[in-house]
């Protein structure tokens, strides 16, 4: 579903350049391309750091940490190289921007670590593909070779005494390497196990240098940043959440896809007007609001700002900006299934809580999908996913038990209709492949 | 670094800055559950266990991964710390076979007693277990997948203890499993560290599996008897039809210097105590060749009646005597004695793989420069000269990774080979092997042999900058070279030597006076004063025939009688059996070895887990000895040489002082397994109290050694509770040996050979047919 889409109340400004051949680098120069870089090389890396603070941008991986600040933490000196890395390891379920912007507007990844590179003195920036992305690999690359042959990378760039080298990266398809210090093993060749913090990447990340990383989209909203203003950027969005984002509206919607809409924009009206609504005169079940990770809202819970405060203060969160709509047709307890499979299937194995937690959480749920369970297996599964929140290695553990405590919670009734050889209410026979352990 | 204060239940503990949570709550005595941290590996935050709530947190923190900070308060036991525990524990005996009946740990598992502690008894789960069939990965090492509960430890232990890299993780999720270098086996050094570090029963060995529960063996710990380090070593033991049986070895207590460290021998080379084809009855040599049972009392009165016509009428000059590498320093000492005082001879010797007594010579009345293998764990620096300690000094190797690992310790080798040690060195530096003595020239400023040499003078530079250092030295240095090396060291401000010889009591054999020319603690026969007043009998005063001064003389028919003791002198050195045809000849062994086949009498001996005493490793670590294994019918090397006197109708008294200002017992007995008798020892020892000891109780023979030898007067406390004590080494009374004979063969032993004794240990055969690659290659580059 990631095809491009539209709607009268889009804001392009990362999205500014997307269906305009912009992949091409004299398209790119043409759209204002490498401007933003060039202003930078003018200013002192505090000055940019500071702009990217007055921005408000904060993380689009997923925690929502501001970037300016997470730039700030990078020491000035440093025995090791610096590097700046770029987390396309987009595998969130629900989760489908950071490809448009690889696909349309390469050229913005590039610009944005040139930036970076210059905020905090590193010289070297990694591109991280998820795996699966293939088709893009080529187009990045690409980007990065007309870069260098432009000399906008490698030795002197853009005729100054910088230097700045960029390698493009995949990763070999495991969700868990979209964690940052799992994807720096990875990059570093080794398992895609995440890392013990501290220390923390701005610190040691990397080959043991201070690294900045940041999800493609952020990287990519920088010098769009600097192309507009940093107050003129803030002022699209909310309190303390600034700017726009690339929502992806999925599930049973009549216009699903990516649209751009500014930071703190309703749920109910992203749904039912630039979604266009429920089909076939469907209700509304259910919204998970930030990918698969993030606790799911009931209807009633919907007209919200889609800000990181105010979906936390909601009791979920905004996480990648994956907005999945389910309407009435979907049982909920084949949806929780569904859910943990992915998690199960992507735990990296590491700690004790997730690796077995996912495992009991997949097989309990596929029985109590098959009407194989009593009334005590919903709160063992309830007590699985609570022992399992907040006692995990990385947050991967709390992505699948949040989730699944949620549904728990809010579709118990559901649950229950499941019991004592009752099964799915929604499909008598139930889907085989989803049963099988 | 400076000091933190922080409060952990109630209690103010202070602890150097930087000390992990989990560290600093154990030194106070307060015990966190653990499954992956393990003290000197790398840590992993992966099992969860030792979560605790640190005040201002919002979750739970993991002690194994957090640094104290000042003013850290931290709760470690409450219901919702033991809930998280328990949690945790209920997930992994979901999948777990809970075969604990059958399975090797029963008994010794942390699974276990996490479980009884936090009690996750009842399981909620009633999907069926995730199951994969057990695998042999190697002749020694199994791994029961379903039982692993990935705390990765063995990785760890074989990664960064060990440096072999062998084990690693495959899949990912609840498919992640545990997998050997090379797809279904092993090529490693087969340490068994990873068994033995395994909190479960998931790696199992293959000598133990299945063979006894642990509750049903005792536990004696004892010496290695295989190569010069010394580790110290818990034997299971169980009764056995003819004896006592060796089970297992490990020393998972951690006592001793090497922690929980043993190498394969020490690990499974056990196994050639219980062979079928150990001599249990005294033989005696027919007219026709043919070996035949004898009586204890027929083969010692015959072996007596001969030693003692042929000393009466030949003269104690025909007689020589060999002792071995692998018997005790109170079998040694004694062994030296009967030659001297009993035979009247000072044709004695024995293989020796190291020149001690040059490099006594040279240390002596420098204070206390002789390095402990302790001093390898903690050095600054550390200069590894010839050798090749990966293979032939296991511990050594061990110690010095460690040590450049956890500490940052700087390690300098040259060799002519590419040992595998030259991963963890600072500086390696590959020499001609004839250069060894020319490198000390060129390191202490002579140029000529490595004149223009870059690497060998970066090497030198390197080295001239090291303040506190620690000195080994292989074979490879003899005589004036010796004298030369610890010249060339007493430049540092603060250095330490070792001398590298190769079998597990090599160096008591030489402290001990097993030498034609030196009496025990290298006292020339010359000299001989104070040992005729204790002994109150003349002693023989010039140096006799060494080994192959012997051979020479039997050749020539000049050697009238030779008696060996735990030795095989033919086979090592090539000895040819002709030359012993006019021989008599009495061999006392375990197998009927090289020289044991042209014996007119063998007598059945026991080996050093058989028996009682002290050995001395080749750092000069002294360690206590005990008896754990037993086999019907033979004899300690001690016992027999105190019957043969006695049939010789020599007054036993004056042999062994039994009776005599004895302190305690080493306990021979069997109550010595279950630790009563040394108990019972040191109780009487706090008492000043004397025991009545046989003469077959080696501890007579120990007060007359710390009378006699200054080295080995060492406060015994500690020895009889277990500790190693370290020698005072500068305590000889040789001068620099550049005069005497240069008799060294060293041993060429790898890792999985052990000289006369490996070649009867079906375990290190099996391994090595099991494999292509030597050890030390398999290692990943
Ligand atoms: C299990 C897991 C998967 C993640 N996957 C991604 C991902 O695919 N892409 C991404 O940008 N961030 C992902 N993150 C978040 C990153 O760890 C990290 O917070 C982010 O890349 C930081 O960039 P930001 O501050 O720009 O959001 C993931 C985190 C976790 C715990
Ligand atoms: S929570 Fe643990 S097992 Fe799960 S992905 Fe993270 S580290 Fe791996
Ligand atoms: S070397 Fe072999 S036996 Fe030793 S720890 Fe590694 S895998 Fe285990
Ligand atoms: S085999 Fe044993 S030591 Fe290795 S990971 Fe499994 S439980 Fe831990
Ligand atoms: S290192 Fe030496 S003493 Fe230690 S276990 Fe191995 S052979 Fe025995
Ligand atoms: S001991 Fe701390 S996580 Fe395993």
């Amino acid at each position: 579903m990631a095809y491009l889409t539209t709607h009268p109340d889009v804001v392009p400004v990362i999205s500014f350049r997307f269906g305009k051949g912009a992949a091409d680098i004299d398209r790119y120069l043409e759209l204002d391309g490498y401007k933003s870089v060039r202003k930078c090389f003018e200013m002192e890396p505090d000055a940019i750091i500071n702009e990217v603070k007055t921005s408000g941008l904060r993380g689009r991986g997923g925690a929502g940490f501001p970037a300016g600040m997470k730039w700030s933490f990078v020491p000035k000196e440093s025995a090791k190289p610096k590097y700046i890395l770029v987390n396309g390891d987009e595998s969130e379920p629900g989760t489908c921007k950071d490809r448009l912007i690889f696909e349309h507007d390469p050229h913005s990844v590039i610009e944005g670590v040139l930036i970076a590179g210059l905020a905090v003195g590193a010289k070297m920036g990694f591109i991280y593909l998820r795996g699966e992305y293939r088709f893009l690999i080529e187009i990045m690359e690409k980007a990065v070779a007309d870069a260098y042959q432009r000399g906008f990378l490698g030795k002197g760039i853009f005729g100054t005494k910088h230097d700045f080298e960029i390698v493009v990266q995949t990763g070999a398809g495991a969700y868990e390497v979209g964690e940052e210090s799992a994807l720096m093993e990875s990059l570093e060749g080794k398992r895609g196990v995440p890392r013990i913090r501290p220390p923390f990447p701005a610190v040691a990340g990397l080959y043991g240098g201070p690294t900045i990383i940041n999800n493609a989209e952020t990287i990519a909203t920088v010098p769009h940043i600097f192309r507009i203003g940093a107050k003129e950027y803030a002022a699209l969005g909310t309190e303390r959440n600034g700017g726009t984002r690339l929502f992806c509206l999925s599930g049973h919607l009549e216009k699903p896809g990516v649209y751009e809409l500014p930071m703190g924009y309703n749920l109910k009206k992203m749904i039912y007007e630039v979604g266009g609504g429920i089909p076939n005169g469907k209700k509304l079940k259910a919204v998970v609001p930030g990918g698969s990770s993030t606790p799911v809202l009931l209807p009633e819970e919907i007209d919200i700002g889609m800000d990181f405060d105010q979906v936390a203060k909601a009791g979920s969160m905004l996480g990648s900006g994956g907005v999945v709509v389910l309407d009435e047709t979907v049982c909920m307890v084949e949806f929780a299934l569904r859910t943990i499979k992915f998690y199960q299937h992507e735990s990296c194995g590491w700690c004790i809580p997730c690796r077995e937690g996912t495992d009991w959480l997949k097989k309990s749920l596929t029985r109590l999908h098959m009407g194989g369970a009593v009334d005590k297996d919903i709160d063992q599964i309830k007590y699985i996913a609570d022992n399992m929140l907040g006692r995990t290695f990385c947050p991967l553990g709390d992505a699948a038990a949040m989730p699944t405590a949620a549904f728990v919670k809010k579709f118990r009734k559901e649950f229950e209709d499941h019991l004592n050889g009752k099964g799915c209410p929604y499909h008598p026979a139930p889907d085989y492949e989803l049963a099988t352990v | 670094m400076a000091d933190v204060t922080f409060t952990v239940d109630g209690k103010q503990l202070t602890a150097p800055k930087g000390t992990l949570l989990i560290e600093a709550c154990r030194k106070a005595g307060i015990e966190i559950p653990a499954f992956c941290y393990y003290p000197g590996l790398s840590l992993q935050g992966a099992c969860r266990m030792c979560v605790v709530r640190v005040e201002k947190m919002p979750k739970l923190q993991t002690a194994c991964t957090t640094p104290v900070a000042d003013g850290m308060v931290v709760t470690t036991e409450s219901p919702e710390i033991a809930q998280a525990r328990k949690a945790t524990i209920e997930l992994l005996l979901g999948n777990h076979p809970l075969d604990c009946p059958v399975c090797d740990a029963g008994g010794e598992c942390e699974l276990q007693d996490m479980t009884f502690k936090y009690g996750a008894h009842q399981s909620q789960f009633v999907e069926i277990k995730n199951h994969r069939e057990e695998q042999q990965w190697s002749p020694v090492v199994y791994f029961d997948r379903p039982r692993c509960i990935l705390c990765y430890r063995c990785v760890r232990v074989c990664g960064e203890g060990m440096d072999v890299w062998a084990l690693g993780i495959q899949n990912r999720g609840s498919g992640a499993v545990i997998a050997p270098n090379k797809q279904d086996h092993l090529e490693c050094e087969e340490c068994g560290m990873c068994i033995d570090i395994c909190p479960v029963g998931a790696l199992t060995s293959g000598t133990y599996r299945y063979k006894t529960r642990p509750w049903e063996m005792s536990h004696v710990s004892t010496v290695c008897t295989h190569c010069a380090d010394g580790c110290k070593t818990t034997l299971g033991v169980r009764r056995a039809d003819d004896g006592m049986e060796i089970v297992r070895g490990d020393n998972r207590d951690k006592s001793g210097f090497n922690n929980d460290f043993l190498c394969i021998k020490g690990r499974y080379a056990f196994d050639f105590a219980s062979r079928e084809d150990r001599i249990t009855q005294p033989l005696l040599k027919q007219p026709d060749g043919q070996f035949k049972p004898a009586t204890w009392d027929e083969a010692l009165d015959f072996a007596g009646k001969q030693l003692r016509e042929i000393r009466d009428t030949r003269g104690g000059k025909s007689i020589g005597v060999i002792g071995s590498t692998r018997i005790t320093n109170e079998e040694a000492y004694l062994l030296q004695k009967f030659a001297r005082t009993v035979l009247g001879t000072n044709n004695i010797d024995h293989h020796r793989t190291a020149d001690y007594p040059s490099f006594l010579a040279a240390l002596k009345a420098k204070g206390q420069k002789e390095a402990s293998i302790r001093d390898f764990a903690d050095a600054k620096a550390i200069l590894v000269l010839g050798s090749d300690p990966t293979e032939q000094h296991p511990l050594l190797a061990w110690q010095i990774r460690n040590n450049v690992r956890n500490n940052q310790a700087r390690l300098y080798a040259a060799n002519h080979q590419d040992i595998k040690l030259r991963r963890q060195a600072t500086g390696f530096l590959k020499i001609q092997q004839e250069n060894y003595g020319a490198l000390i020239a060129f390191l202490a400023g002579n140029e000529k042999t490595f004149e223009g040499n870059a690497n060998a003078a970066g090497f030198r530079e390197a080295l001239r900058k090291e303040e506190s250092i620690v000195i080994a030295f292989g074979s490879e240095y003899r005589g004036r070279d010796i004298e030369a090396l610890i010249a060339f060291g007493a430049g540092f401000p603060n250095v330490k030597f070792a001398c590298l010889g190769d079998y597990a009591n090599s160096r008591g054999a030489s402290d001990m006076g097993l030498l034609p020319d030196l009496l025990p603690g290298y006292v020339p026969v010359t000299g001989a004063g104070s040992f005729m007043q204790e002994y109150g009998a003349a002693l023989p005063q010039t140096a006799g025939m060494d080994m192959v001064q012997m051979f020479d003389a039997a050749g020539r028919g000049e050697l009238a009688a030779l008696y060996v003791a735990s030795a095989d002198p033919v086979k090592r050195f090539g000895v040819d059996p002709a030359a012993l045809k006019n021989t008599f000849l009495i061999v006392q062994d375990m197998f009927l070895t090289e020289t044991a086949k042209l014996a007119d009498v063998i007598l059945p001996a026991a080996n050093l887990y058989e028996k009682a005493g002290t050995a001395t490793n080749t750092y000069g670590d002294l360690q206590l000895v005990k008896k754990a294994g037993d086999k019907a019918g033979v004899r300690s090397d001690f016992d027999l040489i105190v019957r043969l006197a006695g049939h010789m109708g020599h007054d036993i008294k004056s042999l062994v002082p039994f009776g005599k200002g004895l302190l305690a017992d080493f306990g021979q007995s069997r109550g010595t397994q279950s630790g009563e008798a040394d108990r019972h020892a040191v109780w009487l020892t706090a008492h000043q109290l004397e025991l009545k000891a046989s003469p077959f109780d080696p501890f007579a023979i120990f007060d007359e050694i710390q009378r006699l030898v200054p080295a080995y007067d060492l406060p015994r406390l500690d020895l009889m509770a277990g500790n190693d004590e370290h020698l005072k080494s500068d305590l000889v009374q040789i001068q620099t040996g550049a005069t005497r004979r240069d008799l060294v063969l060293p041993s060429n032993d790898t890792l999985f050979t052990s000289g006369t004794l490996g070649e009867y240990s079906q375990m290190l055969h099996s391994v090595m047919e099991s494999r292509k690659q030597s050890p030390a290659e398999t290692a990943a580059d």
